[in-house]
């Protein structure tokens, strides 16, 4: 497997052929097959990809936050410490403290029994060894950094007392109580309307510049990544097939399925968008099986029998050496005017 | 609040009211005459008369019951029939005992219960789960007069660990109380125990795979925070709910254990009582179990609010 260099910033997230399977009855099922990507400092990636094709599983596995069930191969290093197979000691200190998390659902993801001060200051008693009452000072200081109004009133409210925004910007405010190098934000924005999804982003684009923080952001929605990302990963069906700098994959994408995802997609721009992936014919393959072939052939309108023989490297593609696909057929340039 | 406490204090009176309506006429329909059990040697139809007339049992029905209520409310439950000390002060003896065994035997049903839940919860698929769960079935099954004669059997009668009946009062020496009363409450407590932790453990298993402790996990928490903090405080509602419900239970589960123990309870007054057809200890008995069954209700679904911010207490039924 070709690696991209790492741009010129320093890498803070180095992830390298990380495999995930998980046994179940019916065998052994690869939710992610040797996906590599790299975080540098202050950089905000976006992966995207259809559902269950394993964006959630490679983003919890980086802080090994997967059930114990899941068999993980390969290596995530921040700033060159090893993760993967670490002690649980060692990933305690990690989580919260270097790498945060903020998930999809806010009213689910956060206690219903505690105050939303009490489950921020939380994080700053267990890695910055805060007193409760000093705790509960940041959470209120956290608060307001993450836009809540009111919030020496609102710190004291549980969960349900809050409107579905809110209750997103208090993860977000749990998640950088201490200042953490890496946040994994896991379809931060998907269970949100579209101004209040706008309102999210900009926070974590204004946490990307005050603190400096990498982050990587999940999500279906192409309109986030335009109007966030700094690059790009693709997913399919657990392996990476295509990254790039967002730009370069909006204006030219190399891999078929890539392709797909854009026919209907928004230009890349500072404006959230509500455009969805577009359907592509054929069915999501069955993870369980990993052949030794493009798993995306089945449904690829450029597939050969070379690419159901073998399974294409991501390599560099085109000019750019940050551009990457997995792909024997590379789309033409303007795939999109040739279709018509 | 305050429309709640009206709408609640409303319903328990009524409540009482009907509780006491059927065991007057419950404990009146019930066969045998009480004024030949109190007649003794001489049944003359004359000397049944003037007991009858006594104790008031030659008025109709309806004017039995205004009067019972009328001295019930002023705190006077009348005379035992069998042995004429008023009924307020056999209460006064009775009742501690009862009360200290059933909140022994809640203490202990909750202690064990919620740690074993926990403890199978979290070791799921390992040994000590299905020790948990084989404990859990045992407990279940097996009636509890014969663990009590079991436990007499082999702790009391064969090792003299524990006494084997008898009663010291709490305020008298408290660690003789103790030990005459902790093997009674366990006994007592094990059904309890075994339904406890088996609710616990459901609803930690619920509480453990969902994303709030996800959340907790990913904050970097020690996992016994992730387990106390986050997941036990929210199956501690179901706790609670299965000791309010399994109260009932625990209360008739009572009068057995006094009865082998040979605890001077409420339980024991009650039986004796019920023998002897001693009309105003039963009417006493009732009257209190269900003031106890209200109240201890009541403080369950307060209880309910002060553990899950959620649950407000409203006048509207939810
Ligand atoms: N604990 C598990 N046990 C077995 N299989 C799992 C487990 N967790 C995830 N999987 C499988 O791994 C695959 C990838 O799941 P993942 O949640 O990463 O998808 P995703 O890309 O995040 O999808 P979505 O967009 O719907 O969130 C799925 O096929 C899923 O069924
Ligand atoms: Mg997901």
């Amino acid at each position: 497997m070709t690696t991209a260099p790492a741009s010129t910033a320093t890498t803070v997230l180095e992830m390298r052929d990380l495999s995930v399977s998980f046994p179940t009855e019916t065998g052994t099922v690869s939710a992610v097959d040797g996906a590599a990507l790299d975080l540098a400092a202050g950089e905000i990636v976006g992966m995207v990809g259809e559902s269950g094709c394993g964006k959630s599983v490679t983003g919890m596995s980086i802080a090994g936050l997967l059930p114990g069930s899941a068999r993980v191969t390969g290596s995530v290093r921040l700033n060159g410490t090893e993760l993967v197979g670490a002690r649980e000691s060692a990933l305690r200190r990690v989580r919260g403290r270097e790498i945060a998390y903020i998930f999809q659902e806010p009213m689910t993801s956060l206690n219903p029994v505690l105050t939303v001060g009490r489950q921020i200051g939380e994080v700053l008693q267990v890695h910055e060894r805060m007193s409760r009452r000093a705790a509960h000072a940041r959470a209120v200081e956290l608060l307001t950094l993450v836009g809540i109004p009111s919030a020496t009133h609102r710190v004291g409210a549980y969960p349900h007392q809050l409107s579905g925004g809110m209750r997103q910007r208090v993860m977000i405010a749990m998640a950088v109580a201490c200042g953490p190098k890496v946040l994994v934000a896991d379809e931060p924005t998907t269970a949100l309307d579209v101004t209040v999804q706008a309102g999210i982003l900009q926070v974590l684009r204004d946490l990307r510049d005050r603190l400096g923080t990498s982050i990587l952001i999940i999500t279906h929605d192409l309109g986030v990544i335009a109007d966030i990302a700094d690059r790009v990963v693709v997913m399919y069906a657990g392996r990476v097939v295509e990254r790039a700098p967002v730009t370069d994959l909006f204006a030219r994408p190399y891999h078929h399925y890539t392709a797909g995802l854009l026919s209907a997609s928004p230009k890349p721009g500072r404006h959230a968008s509500t455009a969805r992936l577009a359907e592509i014919p054929g069915l999501v393959p069955v993870l369980s099986t990993q052949p030794d072939a493009c798993t995306f052939a089945d449904r690829c309108p450029a597939a050969d029998a070379r690419c159901r023989e073998s399974a294409p490297p991501l390599e560099v593609a085109g000019d750019g050496t940050d551009h990457l696909a997995a792909c024997w057929h590379p789309c033409p340039p303007q795939p999109r005017e040739a279709n018509r | 609040m305050a429309r709640y406490l009206l709408t609640r204090a409303w319903q328990s009176a009524l409540t009482l009211l009907l509780s006491t309506i059927v065991v007057f006429v419950g404990v009146r329909a019930l066969p045998g005459d009480p004024a030949l059990a109190l007649a003794g040697e001489d049944r003359s139809p004359e000397a049944l008369e003037a007991i009858r007339r006594h104790y008031g049992l030659d008025q109709p029905l309806p004017v039995q019951f205004a009067q019972y209520v009328e001295r019930v409310a002023q705190g006077d439950f009348g005379v035992s029939i069998r042995t004429g000390t008023p009924v307020s002060s056999m209460l006064t003896t009775a009742l501690p005992v009862t009360v200290e065994l059933s909140v022994l035997a809640i203490a202990i049903a909750s202690l064990l219960g919620v740690g074993a839940g926990v403890l199978a919860a979290v070791r799921r698929g390992r040994p000590a789960e299905w020790f948990a769960n084989a404990l859990a079935l045992i407990g279940l099954s097996v009636p509890h007069f014969w663990l009590g004669l079991l436990a007499i059997l082999y702790l009391s009668v064969a090792t003299g660990l524990f006494p084997a009946s008898g009663f010291v009062p709490l305020l008298e020496d408290p660690v003789d109380n103790l030990h005459h009363i902790v093997l009674p409450a366990v006994i007592l407590g094990t059904g309890l125990a075994a339904i406890i932790m088996r609710q616990t453990r459901s609803a930690m298993l619920d509480s453990l795979s969902s994303d709030y402790v996800r959340t907790a996990k990913a904050k970097g928490l020690r996992p016994r925070a992730v387990v106390t903090r986050h997941a036990l405080r929210n199956s501690l509602i179901v706790v609670v709910t299965v000791v309010g419900l399994q109260l009932g239970g625990l209360i008739s589960g009572a009068v057995v254990t006094e009865q082998i123990f040979g605890l001077p309870g409420f339980g024991k007054m009650t039986i004796d009582a019920v023998f002897q057809r001693d009309y105003p200890v039963i009417q006493a008995v009732v009257l209190l179990t269900a003031t106890a069954y209200i109240v201890i209700n009541f403080f369950v679904d307060l209880l309910y609010s002060v553990i899950d911010p959620r649950i407000r207490v409203t006048g509207n039924p939810a």
